[in-house]
């Protein structure tokens, strides 16, 4: 334990990667150019970026749904990636040059410890390994300056090998293992569940993808339910949030199938307090909400 | 081109889409005989006649309808998302622009969304990656891979494939078509022993037996009519549906006019793994009658629940 203190989690973020939010934000590092878009999330985020450069942190955690594993759980285990990301599904959009920096000593403390509880588990150390652009995405919208080392999860496809409610054991399980690490290694941590809400998607796309004239929620079912999930984060109501995942999951093709927001909240305990809510906004149908839960009093705001 | 304007498929290849028969062929008798499969195959493929090379992966998934990879030389280092530990694949595959271009233009024409990809550094999936790798791995035929829509259902892969044939008719190219993808897709989720690799369950592995005596017999339009069965026996919920087989008979020919041939089956880290040649013959096998309608022309959603409200 560093220095004797105690680590802890001090923030969670649920943090959307449509590769859309890099794209209308023309970052140098992205090689496709746009007229912008998609601003209500894109504000969100720089507020939310914002409050996370007042808050004293070592690293950043980020479980993601677009490292998809189906033999247990790995985590980044090399000190530097830097390659150039290209989205499958938008190629158009998202051709990302990345140079990140690992948290190795953290991620292989989380690795053990998940692994000592029972959870299988792997240290990923291909030097040609593509780091996921769902990483890459919610790193660059919270910290475009990457000033700071992440760790990257993948997410162990329990939702489609067994169940949503298995998801919801296994991810707490992880959630709580990754706690343990984070505590024992007396590291300061901003987690982040890298994922929208529901998660249909339209399958053609309009001939200036940042066209706002189009953009709108695949459905009314899908909205109604992103509401009700945003109404229980405001209300503090983070382990009624979870109880309803699978049925929230299924009904609204959820991108919580990946795990990451329950992860998120096992790790921290299922707040009591409420979620910060940065912005709401569709991309190509999806629902996505920017979120924080801060655990520090004195620091929570009321932001929309 | 034939005379009755219909495209020249020389032969079907399924093969699955894991990495061990390229990466680690030694690690277990049964990678062993995949990749001798695999060595077969591009062996025939080498004393054919081929122009083309034709790649549906049910490993690259896209959204915005049917992507088509179109990039003349695209070279990258690949390394699997659960299997990064046994190596990188660095590949430099030769694409058939033309053909992918026309592809789109007629994927359009039957009224699919469709788009090239033709960006350097675009992740071509594992699948595609072994079985290019494997089968072409001098690139002396060039290739086109399309993507597997996960939304997409039966019409939309049917037509797919039919716009495949237009596309391979109107150019007058002799093709090996290559379908990728498992049987059962249920892995073991806990690091194995390769050398005791097994098919997960017992019921996985019947119902690939049977899918392979289908196979063997060239019933590719039953197995084609079996999709949804399969689907819901022996498929993770991964995706909407077992497409392969849809894709694989519309593009080849809706029929059972095949010689098939099993060169091996062996299991991927518990899945069923099944190297399979289907060449054109004259003769059929098979007593069904098919029930599950054709489709020339995608017309998208059907707005059902727009439809037939209470006032």
């Amino acid at each position: 334990m560093a220095d004797g203190q105690k680590g802890q989690i001090v923030a969670g973020c649920l943090a959307p990667h449509p590769p859309h939010l890099v794209y209308a934000d023309n970052p140098p590092e992205n090689e496709a150019y746009s007229e912008g878009g998609w601003e209500t999330l894109r504000w969100g985020y720089q507020r939310l970026a914002r409050k996370l450069k007042n808050i004293d942190y070592d690293a950043i955690v980020i479980f993601t749904p677009h490292w998809q594993t189906y033999i247990g759980t790995h985590f980044l285990g090399l000190p530097q990636f830097k390659s150039k990301s290209v989205d499958p599904v938008f190629p158009n959009l998202f051709r990302y040059n990345y140079d990140l920096t690992v948290d190795v000593e953290l991620a292989q403390a989380m690795h053990d410890e998940a692994a000592a509880q029972g959870i299988i588990t792997k240290m990923m150390k291909n030097p040609d390994f593509r780091v996921d652009y769902g990483t890459i995405t919610s790193c660059h919208l919270l910290n475009p300056e990457w000033d700071k080392p992440i760790v990257t999860i993948s997410s162990n496809r329990n939702t489609h090998y067994y169940s949503p409610e298995v998801m919801v054991e296994q991810a707490t399980a992880l959630g709580r293992a990754c706690a343990k690490a984070i505590e024992e290694s007396g590291k300061r941590v901003v987690l982040v569940a890298s994922h929208s809400l529901s998660h249909r998607h339209f399958v053609e796309e309009a001939p200036l993808p940042e066209d706002m004239s189009r953009e709108h929620i695949y459905n009314h079912s899908q909205y109604v339910w992103d509401m009700k999930i945003i109404e229980m984060m405001r209300e503090g109501k983070s382990r009624e949030v979870i109880d309803i995942m699978p049925e929230f999951t299924e009904q609204t093709i959820a991108e919580t199938e990946g795990g990451g927001l329950i992860w998120m909240l096992g790790a921290m305990g299922y707040p009591e307090f409420p979620a910060e809510i940065y912005g709401y906004q569709s991309v190509i149908g999806t629902g996505n909400v920017v979120a924080c839960w801060d655990p520090n009093d004195e620091t929570r705001e009321y932001v929309l | 081109m034939s005379e009755s304007n219909e495209p020249e498929i020389l032969f079907g290849i399924y093969c699955p889409p894991h990495p061990q028969p390229l990466l680690s062929p030694d690690a277990s008798a049964g990678y062993g005989k995949l990749r001798a499969a695999f060595d077969e195959c591009r062996r025939r493929i080498e004393e054919s006649e081929a122009d083309i090379i034709l790649v549906y992966s049910t490993t690259w998934a896209s959204i915005i309808g049917h992507q088509i990879q179109a990039l003349e030389k695209a070279v990258w280092t690949h390394v699997d998302d659960d299997f990064h530990y046994l190596g990188s694949m660095p590949y430099e595959f030769a694409m058939d622009t033309e053909f992918a271009h026309a592809m789109k233009a007629n994927c359009e024409k039957r009224g699919l969304e469709a788009r090239t990809v033709e960006y350097e550094g675009f992740p071509i999936d594992t699948g595609s990656v072994v079985a290019l790798q494997l089968l072409n791995p001098e690139n002396r035929i060039p290739a086109c891979i399309l993507s597997s829509n996960m939304y997409a259902n039966r019409a939309e892969t049917i037509v797919l494939g039919k716009a495949a044939r237009d596309t391979l008719a109107a150019q007058g190219k002799k093709a090996v078509v290559v379908v990728v993808s498992s049987l059962s897709n249920r892995m073991f989720t806990e690091h194995i022993d390769p050398a005791e690799d097994r098919i997960h369950s017992q019921k996985d592995d019947d119902w690939n037996r049977k899918i392979l005596e289908f196979f063997g017999d060239g019933r590719l339009e039953d197995l084609s009519q079996l999709s949804r069965d399969i689907h819901g026996q022996i498929r993770v919920q991964k995706v909407v549906a077992y497409k392969p087989a849809w894709w694989m008979a519309a593009t080849m020919g809706q029929h059972n006019n095949y010689d098939g041939e099993v060169l091996a089956y062996e299991a991927l880290h518990g899945s069923g793994g099944a190297v399979i040649t289907l060449t054109p013959a004259s003769g059929s096998v098979g007593d069904k009658e098919f029930d599950e309608d054709d489709v020339e022309f995608y017309r998208g959603d059907r707005n059902v629940l727009d439809k037939g409200m209470l006032e």
